[in-house]
């Protein structure tokens, strides 16, 4: 029962963080910060992850092909593949849900302990809607560039990987590259990563916009956000990769 | 001015608010004291509709705020200011930011405006030198006048504050008393104060409103509360030996 009504308070959450902002200006702003603060910020760390994922995938797939039936060029359409498919989008989405939700959800819970969201109320401002709705926003539009960064930048790793260690001629990778390649797999992985944006800004919001207490209570929601927002972004991994891929 | 008829505020089994009935003045500092746990911070956040009460009414002017929804509410509380017990100012903004903030929302002042309206608020309460600081840079005093400055910013016919003086030491708790009294009177508001600091009640006390559990104890005003009988707010005033000492001498 109380999933239900867990799900029920969330919908009437976001009923009222998706509401009309009180003033254009000021709401583009705040999209604007929040697209340096959640998604420029996470370039460094997007970029370490794909460039290490990228090498390591295109090692191991170098290392595994034992068969000399087995052509050289699948490193490189192997790692094409992975990144595109998966780790750019649910790999990259989950390690955003830990740096990116306990950060929405700890500056929320502080904010709410210390009494800067009834200040907001208070002015005759929706505080969900103010505070929030921009950080939705951001996040859907910012993360699919990450993705492709992602994906450029692993794929690079994996180039690298395979050159430097002597395991794949770099004429192959590329070619691997090129081999088969499906532009909707691009499609239903930005889909992917645009809904995970929406769980790993919605979910930690929802959990530090309720927060009652004080510090310790803050420390919980943030834990709490980053474990329940990666279990859903693997949830509707499942869930869109059936139906997107069927 | 704001009425409260036969208010009622429960948490599940817990009675809060026990048919709480009381007139707030315009122009005038009105305290509400008591106990910590009496009641007095559920009060005032039932009065400028942060909690939803049970039963009763609460009328600002007019118009019956507690039948309002939270669309009408919100042009009702255009008209507030509030300080809260924390200062509350917004971390992420320094203190012309904070007091700039509400002009930005709801004001079609213009750039030249509002400078002159921050400066004109900053000036009221003293702070100067400080426009780029951050609140977790200055005192807890000058955060708390910063919060009076946001507060009135935009010239707010009702002014709240919830433990104004909470942290402070007496000289600065003097100071922020005064400030609010004379604001009061200088844009001529219905003000609220929620204490338990008694030099407060003694300084600026024109209409005290005494809380006991719940229920509405007493009310009476700074003179008047040296003389009243009742067993609780006796208890409550005169705790201390200075404020024993005082009642004898008076």
């Amino acid at each position: 029962m109380k999933i239900f009504e867990d799900i029920g308070r969330f919908a009437r959450f976001i009923a009222r963080v998706i509401d009309k902002p009180e003033k254009g200006k000021i709401f583009f702003s705040q999209i604007i910060k929040e697209i340096h603060k959640l998604g420029i910020d996470s370039i460094g760390i997007v970029m370490i992850i794909s460039l290490f994922m990228g090498a390591v995938i295109a090692l191991q797939t170098a290392y595994n092909l034992i068969n000399p039936l087995l052509p050289d060029y699948l490193v490189g359409y192997t790692t094409r593949e992975s990144m595109i498919l998966e780790f750019s989008s649910t790999i990259v989405g989950l390690i955003l849900a830990g740096k990116v939700g306990s950060n929405i959800a700890s500056e929320i819970g502080s904010m709410r302990v210390t009494e800067q969201i009834d200040a907001l109320e208070i002015m005759g401002i929706n505080s969900a809607s103010y505070l929030i709705f921009p950080k939705i926003i951001a996040a859907m539009f910012i993360n699919p560039f990450l993705y492709i960064l992602s994906v450029c930048v692993g794929i690079l790793g994996g180039l690298m990987a395979g050159y430097l260690s002597g395991t794949v001629a770099i004429s192959e990778f590329i070619y691997g590259l090129h081999h088969t390649f499906k532009p909707f797999y691009i499609v239903y992985s930005v889909i992917k990563t645009i809904s995970f944006a929406f769980i790993i800004t919605a979910i930690p919001s929802y959990y530090g916009y309720h927060v009652k207490g004080g510090a310790l209570e803050v420390g919980k929601s943030s834990t709490k956000a980053v474990v329940n927002s990666s279990i859903l972004i693997l949830l509707v991994n499942l869930i869109l990769t059936q139906i997107l891929l069927k | 001015m704001i009425r409260l008829e036969n208010v009622n505020k429960s948490f599940g089994e817990l009675n809060v608010l026990n048919n709480v009935s009381v007139d707030f003045e315009e122009g005038k500092t009105n305290l509400i004291i008591g106990q910590s746990g009496s009641g007095k911070t559920v009060l005032l956040k039932s009065i400028i509709g942060l909690h939803e009460i049970d039963s009763g009414r609460i009328s600002y002017g007019d118009t019956i705020f507690s039948n309002l929804n939270l669309k009408e509410k919100k042009e009702i509380r255009k008209e507030m200011g509030m300080v809260f017990q924390g200062g509350a100012l917004f971390d992420s903004l320094n203190v012309e930011e904070n007091v700039r903030f509400p002009l930005d929302m709801f004001s079609s002042m213009s750039e030249k405006e509002k400078r002159k309206r921050i400066d004109f608020c900053l000036n009221r309460v003293n702070i100067k030198n400080a426009n780029r600081l951050y609140p977790s840079e200055i005192s807890g005093g000058m955060q708390k006048r910063v919060a009076i400055a946001r507060a009135i910013a935009l010239n707010p016919k009702y002014l709240f504050c919830d433990e104004p003086n909470s942290g402070l030491d007496p000289v600065t708790s003097i100071v922020i008393d005064n400030l609010i009294q004379e604001i009061t009177k200088e844009f001529n508001m219905t003000t609220i104060i929620n204490t338990h600091d008694m030099n407060s009640v003694m300084e600026i006390g024109e209409k005290i409103l005494f809380i006991n559990k719940g229920h509405k104890a007493w009310e009476g005003n700074k003179d008047e509360i040296f003389n009243t009988n009742n067993e609780a707010l006796n208890s409550f005033v005169f705790a201390s030996n200075l404020y024993k000492k005082i009642k004898k001498s008076n």
